[in-house]
This record gives C-alpha cells, structure tokens and sequence, in this order.
C-alpha cells in the first residue's frame, strides 16, 4: 500500500542539490540558479560559493504557512516567483507542510499535518506568517478550527526554529489595522516573543523577495541582516525614490501635474500627484515586479508606500507628500543608514536645486514651471 | 443514526471557512457555513477619500485581486457621474479577462484538482500511455512519453522521501476517486505546468498597473498612459508584449484547460446530479462594449433567473433602494437597530458575537454562526458565480455565450439540466474563462485600433477636484469577479465617504440562512451530498471548492450613522 509508505516518517538524507538532480535539474543549471539566486540576495562571489556548497549539503526544511487576518495576496504574489527554479525549490525542497491555500487535507487532517510537524521537527521547522491576529473580544475575530489565531500563533512559534513574517498585515497590521482598527489587529512581533522574527514587508512583498529571504535562511542557516524595523537589509535599505529610473526628472523639476497629462506621457516624476517613492524603502525600483515587467511608477502610478508601517494612515494617496526629505522620513529608516541618509540629504537638496537646469538641458525637455516648483517644493529653501 | 461532522479549515480556498454538517445514512441531511474571520473595513473606509478606496478595497482580496478595485472605482465614477475614456474602458477589460484566466486556472488546478486527482494513484500510470492520452485529447506540446517518465520518475522520489509537503494526509485511495492512473499523471503535469503558466499571464496586470497582486486603478480611468513614441508609457513593446501573453494564454486555456476539464468530467457525471443547490441565479453583468452605463452593451449580460426558468430573464437594479438587495443578520453576528433587512445605502453594523467561547467544538446553528451577513434579492437567496453568468447569458441568448455552453454540452454528450451541479459549476468556469481568452483578444485589437486612430487618452481630469463634487452623493459600481456578482454601494458626503459597503460573491454563496430558514448556495448545495466516510469530508469539499470561495471577501462591516462604541473594542 503506497499510502502508507508514503506516510511513513521522512528518510532525512536526501539534500536540495540531490533533489534538484532527481527533478531533472543539472549541475550546470543548479549553479546557475545559485549564482541568480546570490546575486538576488547581493552576494559576493564567494558568498556565492558558500551558497552552492550549502544547498549541495543541506538538509530540506518543515514549513509551517499560517494564516490569519490577510487577503492571501502574499501567497499569491509567493506563487509567482518568476525563477522556475525558485518555485521548485519553495514547493518542492522545502516541505510545506502546512498551507491552508495549497494543501491537499482540509479539516482534521490539516489539523493532523500541523500536529505531525510539530511533534516530529520540534525546534527544526520555518513559521510563515500571513495576516494580523485580531486581540480585541479575546481574538474572536479571527478563528480556525474552532481555536483563535491568538491561540494559534503562541502554540505553533513555541517550537518554531524562526518566525518569518509575510507582508504587511504580518509585519505591521496593514489595513484592518489603520484607523480606527475595529478588531484591534496586531503584527506578529507583538503577539509572538523570544523568536527570531523577520518582517518581509509590503502589500504584498515581491515574489523574488519572498524568494530571497527563504534562500537566505535555508542556505546560512541564519536570518538575514535586519533594519530596525526587522525587514532585510538586502531588500529594504533602499528608497523606491534613490532607485526610481525617474528620479533624474525629480532632480530637473520636471513633474507630471496631472494623470496622464503630457508630462505623464513623457514620464516625469510621479512626486506631485503623492509618489511616496521618497519615504518607502524596497526593492521596485531594482527587482520590479512579476519578473522584472514593471513597477507601479513605471506603470503610471505613484507609489503608495505599501511596504511601510501605516501606509494608510499617511494622508491621502494622491496628495503631496509635504517636507521632503525631511528628517522625519529619515527617522524610520535604519539607524545605521540614518546618519549617512541625514548627512546627505542637505547635499541632495542644494545638489538637486544646483543641477535643475543643467540637468533639464541634458534630458533634453521643456518643463515650462517645474523648475520654479521644484525650488519650491525643495525643503533645502525651508531649512 | 446521524453524525454532526466539521470541516475546519476548509483548505485550498482564501479566508477562514468552517462548514458543519449533519449527515444520516451516507447522506448529508443539514448543513452550516460559517466565516470565521472579520477585518471591518467599511468602518475603516468612512472618513477617507473616495479616491482612495480602490486601493482599500483592493486588499479585500489578493485572489480575486482586481475586482474590488474595479468595482469601488465604478462606485466612485457612478457617485460623481464620471465618464471614463474609452481605452481606460479597454484596459479595465483586458485586465478583467487576464483576471478570469489567472484565477479560474489556478482555481481549477490549485484549489480544485486535489478533490479529482489522486496524486498517488499517478504513481501507478504508464508513461507511455498518458502521453497517448495527453496527445489524443490536445496538441499542448509538453506531452511525449518522455516528459511523463520523468514527471513520474521525479513524483515517485518526492512521494519515497516521505515528506509529502502540500500532499500529506490528504485523501488518496477514496473511492471517490475514479480517475485511471494516466489521467491522474498527466493533470499532476498540468498542475506544474499551471502553476508555471500563471505567473505569466498576470504580467498584463503589471504593464498597465505595476504590479500583482494587488495593481493600480485610478479614479477616472487607468494609470498608464500611452505614448507610442516614449520609452516611458505603453508603447508598442509594451503592447506587443500584451499581445503575446493573451495568444499565450488562450493557447493554455484552449489547449490544456478546456481538454482536461471535458476529459475528467466523463468520469465524473455522477456529480452532474449533486451539489445543485438553490435554483435561483444572480448577475449583475460586466466587460461594456459602449460604456460602463450601456448595461445593454455588456459582454456578460446582466439579469436573474428563477426557479432554474430559463425562458425568462427578470431585470435586476442595484440601486432600487426598496425592495431588490437587502441585507440580513438572523444568524449572522452582527446587531441592527430595527428588524428586517437593509439595503446596502442604509444599512449599518455593530460587530456583536454571540457565538461559543474558543476553543470550540460546535457552533450555535440554531442561533448565530457566523460573520457573514446574509443578502436577498427580492427575499429570494441566489447563487452568484460562472454557473450564473452562463445560464443567464444562455437564457438571454447572447450569442457567444450559447455557443461555448452548446458546444461543451455537446463535447460531454449530456443535456442542459448537468448544468444544475457541482459538475456544471466547475464546466461553466472553464466555458467562460474560454470566453474571457476570445474577447480579452478582442478588446486589445480595439484598444490598438484607437490608438492607430490616434485616441490614446487613458484618464479624466473631470471631477477629479473635491471642490468640483456636490455636498452630497450616492454610487454603485458593480462588476462580475471571478466568483460572481459584486458590487460597492458608496455615499459621498463633503468630499468624504460618509458610507460604503460591499456586497461580495462568497457573500451571496456562502452566508447563514436567513430568518425564514431559506439556506443560502453553499448550505442549499451540501444537502443530499452522499458521503462515503464521515471522517473524510472529500465530498464536501468538492462541492464547497465548485463555488471557489473567497471568504475574506464575504465578511464585510458597515457603519451606520451612530458611533460604534469604539473604546469597547479596546485591548482589554
């Protein structure tokens, strides 16, 4: 009876390199995927290597995938990573135990496949979180099973070897959580304690994000380097706005005033119909989206700072951002970073204003009054 | 002797569904629907700008991504009394159909295969022969005996290492299962190749909205612009790109999706008998040929059918504030301050449960049970979704709708009345999502055609400005999701939303019964389901999973005009 055989505890030996073989992945294609894989995390050569030795040796890891408050726009987005390889390595070298959105077993067998891997990988298994535990009315606004996900979430992180933390219901409560957040939502990192937690923030993360922090943890055996805020530094240490292929019109003063004026046409700088570009830290303007296709600047759209804490309480989207770069933007990034950033954000200011004509003389545009604005517009005249 | 089972999580769906059901001599004789997450959005919405909200409404769902975005919008537009330019009309369309593809493929072999195909039973296949299968009934290329012995070699490896990841406890062996071996390898093949063909079509999302899930919408139109002579806008690498990935997908669709759904059903016409459920259907139509207020115009048109009456289609209005939609809360966990039911423009919430303590057993059917509230069009509970669409477009006589439902009949040698099913439900889906390939194509040629003709305009600046509003104003924006008739009813007070409120598919689907008893579709469906072994819910899950629920869209607040005694929501 193959059924039961095929139930039977896990033969540990096998590693991701060995499977990869098995599914038909060869050697040349196995170290190719490492070094796309290394680059996406911005590994030195070396690192590279490192990785490649890892995965040639390691083990494959219990994932446990809870859900909770949340769309499942973060499983979406996960199940688009664009690398074929790297949707192998995430549905298959890893084994994801349990995913309410993917698993064959519904009810008490799910509940039996949470439990198996509990009890057999206790202090070895991955917890992903997606959604926000609601603490209002003793988490009744949130139940599975007949248990709240409060209960849930403190049984299951108990034995968990690390808490990854998807999107930003996760990570900071996303919008059940903005004003006046009727059922008291919370991020994990304030229901789960004394584990290591990592906060792949947006609405929802990139899919080769989602990719990267799960290669980064499966290969070092490590969490990566973290911002204050927990979210990976390889991700989340760069303004949309220093990586937006637009910011030269920024620099010019060249804007579009209005959706789909000629300035929209030309694709100017988003920043006067409410880009958030200039306070959101992530990866759109390097990795993109959907296989590097685009990014919501790219497509017309402001940023709306989906990958920051209370996004949604920051003013209308299409409003303005006032101040910028004002050092209150500044106080959310890195505190590593924030000197460095606040150092030269008065040189950006003075070099933006100084290079505006210059600049609009390379690219080459007529901004009528843009420039004036940008002057305006440019707290370096405030401060 | 009966037995009271529960499904807890019902798995392979979005949100937090638990279904109880009583079952006597091998059938299902009662069943309950309940959801058990609540986020409260409308009461997050009031307060905000309307131009905002699509993007709020966005992120009820990441499944069905786009269609709350699309719907709140249409609210908006419809409030303020915007006309959006045609190409924007297009975008939202060709968007619209990408959706339908995504969704429903992923539906179908994702969230709905696992209840058909029996991954272990593939183990025992010839390779050989399934190629011969997959060649007899497509010319998908990825069919030579070769790719099947080493989809099986890989398969049986993964199974012998004894970690069955996503596959683990899950019901193989039933007998309900009937498909042979080879039909079993060759859709887990198309499983993978469905997971790695989805991720392509939604690049048309991120062209013209930056990103999936979850792309931009704009009040007024689309986002993107078009500029042919601009790296910087949609230009023609942009379209040919568009181009490409619709041919690519109509390709799947017509070439793997359709062929595996005629070939599986043959061995499944028993459930052409089950699951039928309610015999009303609901649609509010969708994808404007003239402009979103020509509903005469839509490519799915809009109406209702009762008593499975196909000779007649009633008209349906989603603003007739008196006595169309309206809102119940019997045995939902919610308070009104008077009886009856509410229509969406006047209605209002007070979060209240009421059910047991959790951890729990049982829910308290006989009272409150869940967080859905219970909708009625003209007090009758109506089924929402792909079936809907069919049977009312069938019964209309739009053309390509009878065609694509005539012709898969005809592919299945079985009369209209299969239809009524769980069977039929699964059909319609892939019917449509056939539909969605030809006109998503058809609606591109256009938007090139205009663009040719030199009308590239994507937005409208008219009422745009708050101060250009009136004091006061009311909206819907209604649309056809994947999972069926949504709408978003919004009042636009001082530049504010003063109230909004969503009125979903699962919401229709999946809801408790009502004060008279009437059962919603899901319960109504469950009824007579036979089951072969209580401790193995495969049954219901393959009549709950023909719905494709979407339960964090079910769930919805609104607030009404008195304050919510918010401080009693505080952390204690």
């Amino acid at each position: 009876m193959e059924i039961e055989s095929a139930t039977k505890p896990q033969k540990k030996d096998e590693t991701i390199y060995e499977h990869m073989l098995a599914r038909g992945v060869s050697r040349r294609d196995f170290l190719q995927f490492c070094a796309w894989m290394g680059a996406c995390i911005g590994l030195e050569q070396t690192g590279v290597a490192q990785m490649t030795k890892a995965l040639e040796t390691k083990k494959r890891i219990p994932v446990v995938w809870l859900h909770f408050q949340e769309c499942t726009c973060c499983s979406e987005s996960f199940i688009r990573s664009s690398h074929p390889i790297v949707a192998d390595i995430l549905l298959d070298k890893v084994s994801l135990d349990y995913s309410e959105t993917l698993m064959a077993a519904s009810g008490h067998q799910a509940e039996k496949s949470l439990q198996d891997t509990i009890k057999n990988y206790k202090g070895e298994y991955l917890l992903c979180i997606e959604g926000s535990v609601p603490t209002a009315e003793d988490g009744v606004y949130c139940c599975i099973g007949g248990r709240t996900a409060l209960q849930i979430a403190e049984e299951v992180a108990k034995d968990a070897k690390a808490v990854v933390a998807w999107g930003n219901c996760a990570c900071s409560g996303c919008v059940q959580a903005a004003k006046p957040n009727p059922t008291s939502a919370k991020p994990i990192h304030k229901i789960i304690g004394g584990k290591p937690i990592v906060n792949v923030q947006g609405c929802p993360p990139i899919a080769e994000v989602m990719a990267g922090v799960l290669v980064h943890l499966l290969t070092f055996d490590r969490i990566p380097q973290l911002d204050n805020l927990g979210r990976p530094k390889a991700f989340y240490s760069r303004r949309v706005h220093d990586t937006c292929y637009r910011r030269p019109n920024y620099d010019a003063g060249l804007f579009v005033e209005s959706f789909d004026d000629e300035n929209a046409r030309k694709g100017y700088c988003l920043y006067k119909v409410g880009c958030r570009g200039p306070s959101t830290y992530n990866s759109c303007g390097t990795i993109r989206w959907n296989g590097g296709i685009s990014f919501p600047i790219q497509s017309g759209h402001p940023c709306i700072g989906c990958s920051e804490a209370n996004f949604w309480d920051n003013g209308p989207f299409y409003q303005r951002v006032p101040a910028f770069p004002g050092f209150g933007i500044e106080q959310t990034a890195d505190k590593l970073g924030i000197a460095a950033l606040a150092a030269s954000a008065g040189g950006a200011a003075v070099h933006a204003v100084m290079t505006n004509i210059r600049k609009r003389h390379e690219i080459g545009e007529h901004a009528g009054e843009n420039a004036e604005q940008a002057e305006k517009d440019n707290p370096e005249s405030k401060s | 002797m009966s037995e009271r089972i529960v499904v807890d999580p019902v798995t392979r769906i979005e949100g937090h569904l638990r279904i109880e059901a009583e079952v006597k001599d091998g059938k299902i004789v009662d069943a309950w629907s309940a959801g058990t997450m609540v986020r409260g959005l409308e009461i997050i919405l009031r307060g905000r700008d309307p131009r905002d909200a699509w993007a709020f409404c966005e992120r009820v769902c990441g499944v069905c991504t786009t269609v709350h975005a699309l719907a709140s919008v249409r609210s908006v537009e419809d409030a303020l009394g915007i006309h959006v330019p045609a190409n924007a009309e297009l975008i939202r369309n060709i968007m619209f159909c990408t959706q339908y593809m995504h969704d429903h493929v992923v539906h179908f072999y994702h969230l709905h295969a696992l209840d058909w195909v029996d991954v272990i039973s593939a183990l025992k296949a010839d390779p050989v022969a399934t190629s011969a299968l997959a060649q007899k009934l497509s010319k998908y290329p990825k069919s030579s005996p070769n790719y099947y012995v080493e989809l099986q070699k890989r398969l049986t490896k993964f199974v012998e290492s004894g970690q069955l990841g996503i596959f683990a406890n899950g019901y193989w062996g039933h007998p309900a299962f009937k498909l042979p071996p080879e039909a079993n390898l060759m859709a887990v093949g198309h499983y993978l190749e469905a997971l790695e063909w989805q991720k392509e079509i939604v690049k048309i999302h991120t062209i013209f909205g930056g990103k999936n899930p979850h792309p931009n919408y704009l009040v007024g139109g689309v986002p993107c612009s078009i500029n042919i002579d601009e790296a910087n806008a949609i230009n023609a690498e942009r379209l040919a790109f568009v181009g490409q990935t619709l041919q690519r997908a109509k390709e799947f669709v017509e070439q793997v999706y359709i062929p595996d759904v005629l070939a599986v059903a043959p061995f499944y016409l028993d459930w052409a008998g089950i699951g039928g459920g309610l015999e009303n259907y609901l649609v509010y139509g969708d994808l404007p040929t003239n402009g979103f207020a020509d509903v005469k115009s839509f490519k799915f048109p809009r109406g209702a059918i009762l008593g499975r009456n196909l000779n007649e289609v009633h008209p349906v209005d989603p603003k007739n504030d008196q006595d169309e939609i309206k809102e119940f809360i019997d045995h939902s966990w919610y308070e009104y301050s008077k009886g009856g039911g509410l229509h969406p423009w006047d209605g209002e919430t007070n979060l209240k449960y009421s059910g047991p303590k959790p951890p729990y057993e049982h829910l308290d059917v006989d009272k409150k049970y869940s967080w859905l509230k219970t909708p009625r069009w003209k007090g009758h509970a109506m089924e929402v979704g792909p079936l809907s669409r069919m049977l009312v477009g069938y019964a209309a006589g739009n053309d390509d709708i009878k065609g694509a439902v005539t012709d898969a009949l005809g592919a299945l040698k079985a009369p209209p009345s299969v239809l009524f099913s769980t069977l039929g439900r699964t059909a319609a889906r892939a019917i449509e999502s056939q539909l969605a390939a030809k006109w998503g194509l058809e609606f591109f040629n256009t938007l090139l055609a205009n663009i040719k003709a030199g009308e590239t305009r994507t937005f409208t600046r008219e009422k745009w400005e708050p101060s250009t509003w009136p004091k006061m104003a009311k909206g819907v924006g209604c649309t056809e999701a994947p999972r069926g008739a949504l709408a978003h009813w919004i009042v636009i007070g001082d530049q504010k939303i003063a109230n909004y409120q969503l009125v979903v598919p699962s919401t229709w689907n999946a809801s408790p019964r009502d004060g008279k008893g009437q059962r919603s579709a899901y319960e109504a469906s469950l009824i007579g389901t036979p089951v072969h072994d209580p401790h193995q819910p495969l049954e219901i899950i393959r009549t709950i999973h023909s719905f494709d629920p979407c339960l964090a869209c079910a769930v919805h607040l609104y607030e009404d005009k008195k304050e919510i005694a918010r401080h009693e929501l505080l952390v204690k």
